[in-house]
């Protein structure tokens, strides 16, 4: 990298943007404090980069989601059956490295724009049960009483109810697209993250530290979010790499049974497609086999992940 | 002790109390099962706090002392606000404690015994301190000082010098000592009229008790802050206190002057206390054994006459009190001037000293056996 030139003459230096909030000055307490932050980050990351198992998902999980960035910005003619441009079902060759299709499409082109939406998915869906999750188990922990009751009853219907079942009525009733996918994903997987923020929360509210703020005349939304949110948030952000690889395969399950968006071109899809035109009959064992590697290998790149971390978070794990 | 004493600055008596608690009541409901609800068994409730009365003046200091479960944590949580009391008042400066605390809360601040527990190990020491004064928001000092200033005068206050070197540090690289001073900041950041310090240095060593004792009696001699110490220690309370309540069963037994009740006792609870106390010349013998009854099932009568010793060694009987020991209850005389008790036995013992008005009588029935 250059060095920026320097400013030489009359010309004053340009203002950084950062003008309504100046950079504190070195030594005053927010600079400390951020000083603080990073060098807790640079921990964590040193922590991390010890265990073997949480390097390794995290080096598959950056690949995948390079090709997932490479996908949006790369040609997607081939991924419609109009452009197909291979003979049908060709094994893996080096002009179709993945083989073809039944419609003589390219394997590997599919799974690559496939990539896009798996991991889209999964993560918008995870964003959406982490919302519910959290503040139903928060809110559940922290208030008690029928609060605590109604919500949790809620979260065990949610948790016993067949999700599957569920899943394939909401879509019947919402219509297949992408977005009812997230949704239904979202609304379907929350309890179980309800229930593990409820459990920490009510661990988090007896601690003596929520009793001093509160004698200080700490309101509630106070003692949740300055306490509470950042002694829960551990636990929530470990849980959150799992259910990433939670989402991503329900994804694949609702699109194999044909209720994802008919036009998208995920992995799930993918198998759907490759199952209806008999790729196990015909021995075309790359047509499954692409997709399903990569669902597996992004499945197990984010639970690796999930455990590195609540192996570092965990202090009792921590231990061994 | 007399040392201590000499320094103190006079309490106004006739000034009103800045705390007053009145005929409190606090009582904790028992769980009951569905089916013995449905076969109509109430649940037991347990009266933690069951009829104190207490007064607190500006500048004082007044050790709330008993042993573990007789309620003194309970009341200095009920006045914090920080549980809702079943009966009864409680009164700052002459107004009741309201629903809404929020006031209240800027001008009395609680210290807590665990202070390791009491802060967020994900906060710095400087967000701890500036906690109170975030809730409030307080931008500026009286005198127009920064948050940055006043936290620096918390700090220094509480004897954390120079205070910048603090501000940074999270709790887990302070010690003990050091943290309760934090705790004890973050209560002066505010400015209080009242502490609270429910066992401020029971979790703390030796040495480092000491400390953090002048450090309180130091903030009420230059700050005029009253403080109500909660306490099992009466060591403690004869080193800081001037006025001692002892409690008992949800309820308070004696109180007084420090040294009046630590040097002439006027319970037989109190002197068992008293007895334990290397300080006060205590006797090696286990004088009161067994722990504090059930609270869900008070015994008749003086509540402390199972495990009394005067009843156990026969005086009550002697005196021809052991009837009213065991069946009435009473309520605090005074029995000497600021001096109150609640016990059968002094009560006789008193009326016998007005009858022969010889002070030295006083001492016999009830007296040190030393």
């Amino acid at each position: 990298m250059q060095p920026p030139p320097l400013h030489v003459g009359a010309e004053p230096p340009p203002q950084p943007v950062l003008e309504e909030e100046p950079p504190p000055p070195p030594g005053s307490p927010r600079h400390i404090a951020w000083a603080r932050r990073r060098a807790a980050v640079r921990q964590f990351w040193a922590a991390y980069r010890k265990d073997k198992m949480g390097l390794a998902g995290l080096s598959i999980l950056l690949v995948f989601i390079a090709v997932a960035i490479y996908a949006v910005f790369a040609d997607d003619t081939g991924l419609s059956i109009t452009e197909a441009t291979g003979p049908r079902l060709d094994p893996p060759s080096l002009e179709y490295p993945f083989g073809t299709d039944i419609q003589g499409r390219s394997v590997f082109t599919l799974t690559l724009h496939g990539s896009k939406i798996s991991l889209l998915v999964g993560l918008s869906a995870t964003v959406i049960t982490m919302v519910i999750g959290s503040a139903v188990g928060l809110i559940a922990g922290f208030r008690g009483g029928w609060i605590d009751q109604l919500l949790m009853r809620i979260t065990d219907w949610g948790l016993v109810i067949p999700w599957l079942m569920l899943a394939i009525s909401l879509a019947a009733i919402f219509g297949q697209s992408l977005f009812v996918i997230i949704l239904v994903i979202g609304l379907t997987t929350w309890p179980s993250t309800a229930r593990l923020v409820r459990s920490q929360t009510l661990s988090v509210r007896e601690r003596p530290y929520v009793e001093r703020s509160r004698a200080l005349g700490a309101s509630n939304w106070h003692l949740v979010s300055r306490h509470v949110l950042p002694n829960v948030m551990p636990v929530i952000m470990a849980n959150t790499v799992l259910i990433v690889a939670i989402a991503i395969l329900s994804e694949t399950a609702l699109s194999f049974l044909g209720l994802g968006d008919p036009l998208g071109k995920s992995w799930g899809s993918i198998l759907e497609r490759a199952s209806d035109g008999g790729a196990a009959t015909r021995g075309a064992w790359w047509w499954l086999g692409a997709p399903g590697l990569c669902i597996v290998l992004v499945v197990l790149a984010f639970t690796m992940i999930g455990f590195a971390l609540d192996q570092i978070i965990n202090p009792r794990l921590r231990e061994r | 002790m007399s040392g201590v004493e000499a320094s103190r600055p006079s309490i106004d008596q006739d000034e009103p109390p800045v705390l007053e608690i009145r005929d409190l009541v606090v009582t904790f409901a028992g769980r009951i099962g569905l089916l013995s609800g449905l076969l109509g068994k109430e649940a037991t409730s347990a009266r933690a706090v069951d009829g104190v009365n207490l007064e607190l003046r500006r500048g004082e200091v007044l050790a709330l002392a008993g042993e573990s479960g007789c309620g003194k944590t309970t009341t200095a949580r009920a006045v914090m606000g920080l549980l809702r009391p079943d009966r009864g008042e409680i009164l700052f400066e002459g107004k009741p404690l309201g629903r809404h605390l929020q006031k209240y809360r800027r001008r009395v601040q609680m210290v807590f015994q665990d202070p390791t527990g009491s802060l967020n190990p994900r906060q710095t020491i400087y967000e701890i301190v500036a906690e109170g004064l975030r809730i409030h928001k307080i931008h500026r000092g009286p005198a127009g000082e920064t948050e940055e200033q006043l936290v620096a005068r918390a700090l220094t206050r509480a004897g954390l010098r120079p205070p910048e070197r603090f501000f940074m540090l999270y709790p887990h690289e302070l010690s003990g000592g050091q943290r309760q001073r934090v705790v004890i900041a973050g209560a002066l950041a505010l400015d209080p009229d009242l502490i609270v310090a429910d066992e401020p240095v029971s979790n703390l060593d030796a040495s480092v008790r000491g400390e953090i004792l002048s450090l309180l009696l130091k903030l009420r001699d230059e700050l005029r802050i009253s403080i109500l110490i909660v306490t099992h220690d009466l060591g403690l309370a004869w080193t800081v206190a001037d006025r001692v309540a002892i409690m008992y069963l949800g309820r308070i037994v004696e109180t007084g002057p420090a040294e009046e009740v630590l040097l002439r006792p006027l319970h037989p609870y109190t002197r068992a206390l008293l007895d334990v106390v290397p300080e006060a010349g205590g006797i090696d013998r286990p004088y009161l054994t067994g722990e504090p009854p059930d609270p869900t099932n008070v015994p008749s009568g003086c509540r402390f006459h199972p495990r009394c010793p005067r009843v156990a060694d026969g005086t009550s009987a002697t005196y021809g009190v052991e009837a009213l020991c065991r069946d009435e209850d009473l309520d605090l005389v005074e029995l000497r001037p600021g001096h109150v008790a609640a016990c059968h036995l002094a009560n006789v013992d008193a009326e016998a000293a007005t009858r022969t008005g010889s002070a030295t009588a006083t001492a016999e029935p009830n007296g040190q056996t030393s």
